[in-house]
């Protein structure tokens, strides 16, 4: 029965997403349009169709890689919100490097646009790491606001700079056709990103689990005294953690580029960033499962256009489910699993349920 | 820079720049409170555009611009009440329940602008207040028409701003908030409710920035459109630090990222020929300027963020 009682515990964040889409269903049942068709099209629509499926896994491949950036930074206790931004930042660095460069082998050129994204969003996220470990800057703070430049130097260079000629809004040219990434699914838009992001969340994994690289972060963010005293350099920790977090976001938005866009677009992003955030809390900041969490977020987001087709209703309220999921995944962190407490609930009942087949 | 020297155009200039600072110094000084009182308030942001979405909820069903304004402080309140819950009662990180409010009230306005506006959402006009000015002080060159040439909320900013700040440092109620922030254990032995206090001022900051977010509504563009409070909530964020956890000092530095925001705008409108997105980051570089420069000088109050638990070690 206790490990019963711990399962459930165990599962909260389970508990909670199905609380929201329960919430979001009496938003839904407001409209005309009733609950039960909305999310079956939803659903089926994202994870049972063959073009759904392939929407859901475009828009998996910058969630999922967004999440990992939220995650690493938070194992070590820092909030990086500025995944929006160093996905814009890490897309214009890449577009640069596919753009400008002089020509060279496929594969040189290729490794290099995606080494140049990487590079663009972790200096995006080291920025605010760098204020943070030695000026004590409130990372919060900084890194949305670095998305707001961020996303506007995008503006500025798809507008200016690297615009394409007589184009009626900003983009820039087309990126040469051979460094494209592949596509995984025959006839869609579906392409590698999602793979690379399954891959590194794997990585990230093993990192924090095996190495003592992983081991020292988590020192940071769960004990700073005893990090500090074990002769952890914390500010490195700080540090090494945003850059890569960045670099990730970073891969992201070169995905963006030369996986679906084939251009540096203004405001390409619908602030994949911060359903990182979501994606990250929902995973329980634990990297293998930021796959399964970005998996069902951006099936909500793809599933929500199929699901308007279908049905009428607005997407938007799939934006207010996913308000609510973190608000209850949130929430549920509050609830911990506490044994002597259960374990003496359990007893007293077993007790009373002895006293009582005494009597009768 | 030579729109400095004329004067109707000073005028213009300053009084853009008191515009675009109104909803940041509503938001700074809100947050002040709930600071000063040990909470984080990240949901600013979020708390703007429910008040914004509330004031053009109120606006449209009452017809009125003061049924805009209750159902404004509702709205951000009701966001308020929920960071309190989760912050305060619950112990969950505040830095995670504001985000999960903002993203909240992101995705709920957007969903029910469209639902309750519909097409008309974003071609009609709503009612708001207009500028009343003030017999004789409007006269004043310069900063008569920028000052008292104002509508109603601008005048209940002018109210608000020492009114708080007396609140907080001249005031029995005000010494609570302070000291529930630095030594929460202290203020409890000495028969201070905690956590109702702190869930007052929670809900207090987040409708004050919901005021903020109403004035974009009633005064400026008498429309909601999805995401108006564009970043204001965490500009807001950066103007309390700078201004020191003082209500005055918020509205200082407020001042000065509304004079960013409108120095950029008038660039934009004088260089047509350069993407305008470069002068766009002004106020967002000069909040981190404003930060890194602060930075080692300012402290936060000493229990921020510390969840309190009566009886704890």
């Amino acid at each position: 029965m206790l490990k019963f009682v711990e399962t459930l515990y165990l599962f909260r964040s389970l508990w909670a997403v199905l609380a929201a889409l329960l919430v979001g269903a009496l938003l839904i049942s407001m409209t005309e349009v009733s609950a039960w068709t909305a999310y079956r099209e939803l659903f089926s629509g994202a994870f049972f169709d063959y073009y759904g499926v392939a929407s859901t896994l475009v828009k998996m491949s910058p969630i999922l890689l967004a999440g990992l950036a939220v995650v690493i930074p938070l194992r070590a206790g820092l909030f990086n919100i500025g995944a929006e931004g160093q996905i814009y930042i890490g897309a214009l660095t890449a577009s640069m490097a596919a753009l400008y460069l002089p020509e060279m082998p496929a594969f040189i050129h290729i490794s290099i646009v995606v080494v140049a994204g990487a590079m663009g969003g972790g200096l995006w996220g080291f920025i605010p790491g760098y204020l943070k470990a030695y000026h004590g800057i409130n990372e919060v703070i900084v890194t949305i606001l670095m998305n707001y430049v961020g996303i506007n130097l995008v503006s500025f260079f798809a507008g200016g700079p690297m615009m394409q000629e007589g184009a009626p809004y900003p983009y820039s040219p087309e990126i040469a056709e051979h460094l494209w990434l592949p596509w995984i699914m025959d006839g869609t838009d579906a392409h590698a990103g999602v793979l690379v992001g399954i891959f590194l969340a794997f990585v990230v994994w093993v990192a924090m689990r095996y190495t003592t690289i992983g081991f020292a972060l988590d020192t940071v963010g769960k004990n700073l005294t005893a990090a500090r005293y074990a002769g952890i350099n914390v500010k490195r920790q700080i540090l090494v953690s945003m850059f890569v977090a960045g670099a990730i976001a970073g891969l992201a938005g070169t995905f963006e580029v030369i996986g679906l866009k084939y251009r540096l677009y203004h405001m390409f992003s619908p602030g994949y960033g911060y359903d990182g955030i979501v994606v990250a809390f929902l995973a329980g900041l634990n990297p293998v499962l930021v796959p399964l969490s970005a998996l069902f977020l951006s099936g909500l987001k793809a599933g929500a256009h199929i699901m308007q087709r279908a049905t009428g209703l607005e997407s938007t309220v799939i934006d207010a489910i996913q308000g609510l999921v973190i608000i209850f995944v949130a929430a549920s962190l509050a609830f911990r699993f506490d044994r002597t407490y259960w374990r003496r609930v359990l007893d007293s009942r077993k007790a009373l349920h002895q006293t009582l087949e005494q009597k009768t | 820079m030579d729109f400095i020297f004329d004067l109707s155009q000073l005028t213009d200039f300053l009084a853009t720049t008191l515009r675009l600072s109104i909803p940041i110094i509503f938001a700074a000084v809100g947050g002040v409170i709930s600071e000063k009182a040990g909470v984080f308030n990240i949901s600013l942001e979020g708390c703007i555009l429910g008040g914004a979405f509330g004031a053009a909820v109120g606006a449209f069903y009452t017809g009125s611009p003061f049924g805009g304004l209750i159902v404004a402080m509702l709205c951000a309140g009701g966001a308020g009440l929920i960071l309190a819950v989760l912050g305060v009662s619950l112990g969950i990180n505040q830095i995670v329940a504001g985000i999960a409010i903002n993203i909240l009230m992101l995705g709920l306005t957007s969903f029910l602008a469209r639902f309750l506006f519909g097409g008309e959402a974003t071609t009609m006009t709503l009612v708001g207040f207009h500028p009343i000015a003030i017999p004789g002080l409007a006269l004043i060159p310069v900063l008569g028409p920028v000052l008292f040439n104002q509508d109603l909320l601008v005048y209940m900013m002018y109210l608000m701003v020492p009114a708080a700040w007396w609140i907080l440092f001249r005031t029995p109620w005000g010494l609570n908030i302070r000291a529930i922030g630095q030594y929460p254990r202290a203020a409890d032995t000495a028969g201070i409710n905690v956590q109702a206090t702190r869930y007052y001022a929670v809900v207090a900051s987040c409708m004050l920035a919901g005021l903020g977010g109403a004035y974009i509504v009633l005064s400026q563009v008498f429309v909601f459109t999805e995401h108006m409070s564009a970043g204001k909530g965490f500009i807001a964020l950066s103007a309390l630090i700078l201004g020191r956890w003082n209500p005055v000092g918020a509205l200082l530095a407020a001042l000065l990222f509304g004079l960013f925001d409108a120095l950029q705008l008038r660039l934009q409108f004088n260089s047509p020929d350069v993407p305008y997105q470069i002068f766009s980051m002004a106020p967002y570089l000069a909040s981190i300027l404003a930060l890194v420069l602060l930075s080692g000088k300012v402290r936060p109050p000493a229990a921020i963020g510390v969840k309190f638990v009566r009886g704890a070690k």
